[in-house]
């Protein structure tokens, strides 16, 4: 009864996430989450606890809680409108340049509240880094160039460290065979599904502790967004890594957990396997079988 | 109502030929307007060419070198009108584009919404002042009281540079670079504001999402996507300020001479032909040198905006554009 095969693919069954997301919205009648051990061997990355967004007058997020588990990948699903976007945009402090934009509740970064009083939203960025949506390559700037962009902003001068640090930044992110001939060619001269990875290496590079992911597959073709897939996978080893996405087939195949959100809710957060297979809310095996959403 | 035939694909056939007709008429058209931009250059180059063949045939490339200009003994050079006009303009320049960059930066990325949009309308209200009011404004109070209280402390402090040496005129270079300042002004900041407004809102993330400050983003994100349009915006700017005349005229002093201190008066080529235009008797050697003054006008304003777009070209690097 307390068994729960996650499916994590090809992933060692080591250290990463033994614990379970707590889910303060799931229903306490769920008893897989209950008789699930509690989390004890790693602390979360991330804790959510009621946090609510508001544009405007327009509440977008109601009192979401969750806790997002240290290396490992958390995909959050849901459809268009239903906060999604909102809720990473708040994991790192984003919704702080859009002066209409209210945050309440709480977001803790390994202990530390990110919206707590004397904490820096350039500091929290630091920690938690960002791939959008649409590539965004600094059009102007080389391939080399971008990718230690974030490096340079901080300080780090030395040449042969940069070329070292893009160096790696450029395999962990899959692109170093395609671009170690042309590292001084323009950004803007790589293809969509390079310009994408390149933002991933661009990110990597300054050491996020957190990756937040938006949709980073939805502007590529099939081949594109496998080797992303690939690169979600290979980086969590290393890396918490929390991804939206509008694809139910991606999330199950490079998340660990699966939050679905509805109308700016938390419906449901369990583990992938089993949102996609056993769903304890009635909407969300609703969403993840296709008949609404 | 009975009569409309249900909706079935392929039952309605609209009766409109002519589509291909109606983009011919449309790519000819502009195209033609396009060439008349040419059109009219040439046509105002030949005309002046034209009016100022006497001149040429006279003077010669001398005309362009010599910088004895006294039409009683017949002595005709355009050179210190070439020098006030170059060099009032890159006084303009240095003074307005540091500003102009600055007040569109803050109105794109500082500025809050309620202080927005008064000062834009502010500053389009200084594009709309005519330039022969400023320029009554730049004769009655600016140059007279920069003249008292501004020019002798600059001369105290950098008096050691030549351009800041000699006695101070009120009405002189420097009094005109600043007055053609206040006019480039409002094209410059209103095009750049333009621009930046354009810089995609994912660039800015882009940077903010690495931990960059607010500087940083605009630095590394704003200003480098945007400096190309930025350029054009300078480029603009100085279009207005080499032809600028009215203005100039009232405050630069009007003599025809060339003299290292910006505190001494000068005369530019637009300016010149407007204070002399109405002296000048048709059929006179005078009149024709006007006319090539004109033509010169014309020339430096082309090798300037041939040379930056060689700069551009040199120094701006790979374009913000998307990949073709």
């Amino acid at each position: 009864m307390n068994t729960i095969m996650i499916d994590r693919g090809e992933m060692d069954t080591g250290a990463s996430p033994a614990e379970p997301p707590l889910s303060g919205q799931a229903p306490p009648s769920t008893p897989a989450l209950q008789s699930l051990p509690p989390s004890s061997s790693t602390a979360p990355a991330l804790s959510v606890k009621d946090l609510c967004v508001y544009f405007g007058p327009n509440q977008v997020l109601r009192s979401v809680s969750l806790e997002v588990p240290a290396r490992a990948v958390t995909a959050i699903i849901g459809p268009s409108g239903c906060g999604k976007s909102t809720f990473l945009r708040s994991l790192n402090r984003m919704h702080d340049l859009v002066p209409s934009a209210r945050v309440e509740g709480e977001v803790k970064l390994f202990g530390q509240d990110i919206y707590g009083p004397g904490v820096e939203a350039v500091l929290v960025r630091r920690r938690v880094g960002m791939v959008f949506q649409k590539s965004n390559p600094f059009p102007t700037m080389s391939v080399s160039d971008n990718v230690t962009v974030g490096l340079r902003l901080n300080g780090l001068r030395r040449r042969a460290l940069l070329a070292e640090r893009m160096e790696q930044s450029l395999v962990m992110a899959a692109l170093w065979d395609e671009v170690k001939d042309r590292l001084n060619a323009p950004a803007i001269s790589l293809s969509g599904g390079q310009q994408q990875r390149l933002c991933i290496a661009r990110a990597l590079a300054v050491q996020p502790e957190v990756l937040l992911m938006d949709e980073p597959a939805s502007a590529l073709d099939p081949l594109a967004t496998a080797k992303i897939e690939d690169l979600i996978l290979s980086l969590k080893k290393d890396y918490t890594i929390v991804i939206v996405t509008h694809n139910m087939q991606q999330a199950a195949r490079v998340s660990d957990f699966t939050a679905f959100f509805y109308l700016g809710e938390l419906i449901e957060y369990d583990t992938t396997s089993k949102i996609f297979t056993s769903p304890s809310q009635k909407r969300t095996e609703d969403y993840v079988t296709g008949r609404f959403g | 109502m009975s009569e409309t035939a249900p909706i079935r694909p392929g039952s309605w056939r609209p009766k409109r030929g002519g589509a291909a007709v109606g983009d011919h008429v449309f790519k000819w058209l502009t195209l033609v307007m396009a060439l008349a931009v040419f059109a009219l250059i040439g046509a105002i180059g030949w005309q002046l060419a034209v009016g100022s063949r006497e001149a040429m045939s006279r003077f010669g490339w001398h005309f362009l070198v010599s910088t004895d200009w006294d039409p009683r003994r017949q002595e005709f050079g355009a050179l210190p009108f070439i020098y006030g006009t170059l060099v009032s303009s890159a006084i303009a320049l240095l003074i307005a584009v540091p500003i102009s960059i600055a007040a569109a930066l803050f109105l794109t990325e500082l500025a809050p919404p309620w202080l927005r949009q008064p000062v834009i309308t502010l500053i389009e209200l200084l594009a709309a002042v005519p330039s022969v009011i400023l320029g009554f404004w730049g004769l009655s109070v600016m140059a007279p009281w920069l003249g008292q209280h501004v020019y002798p402390h600059l001369q105290a402090a950098l008096g050691f540079l030549p351009i800041f040496r000699g006695a101070i005129s009120p009405y002189c270079t420097l009094s005109a670079g600043l007055i053609l300042a206040i006019m480039v002004i409002p094209i410059v900041t209103s095009v750049s504001r333009e621009i930046l407004r354009s810089v995609p809102g994912l660039q800015r993330e882009a940077a903010y999402a690495l931990g960059a400050t607010r500087w940083e983003v605009t630095r590394i994100a704003v200003l480098s996507y945007a400096k190309r349009g930025l350029f054009g915006a300078v480029i603009l700017g100085l279009g207005r300020a080499l032809g600028e005349t009215m203005a100039v005229t009232m405050v630069i002093g009007n003599s025809a001479q060339i003299v290292a201190s910006l505190f001494g008066s000068g005369q530019t080529l637009s300016s010149e032909i407007a204070n002399e235009f109405g002296e000048a008797l048709p059929g006179t050697v005078f009149l024709s040198t006007l006319f090539e003054l004109g033509l010169v006008l014309l020339g430096v304003t082309l090798v300037v905006n041939a040379l930056a777009q060689l700069v551009l070209k040199t120094f701006a690097g790979p374009t913000a554009k998307q990949r073709p």
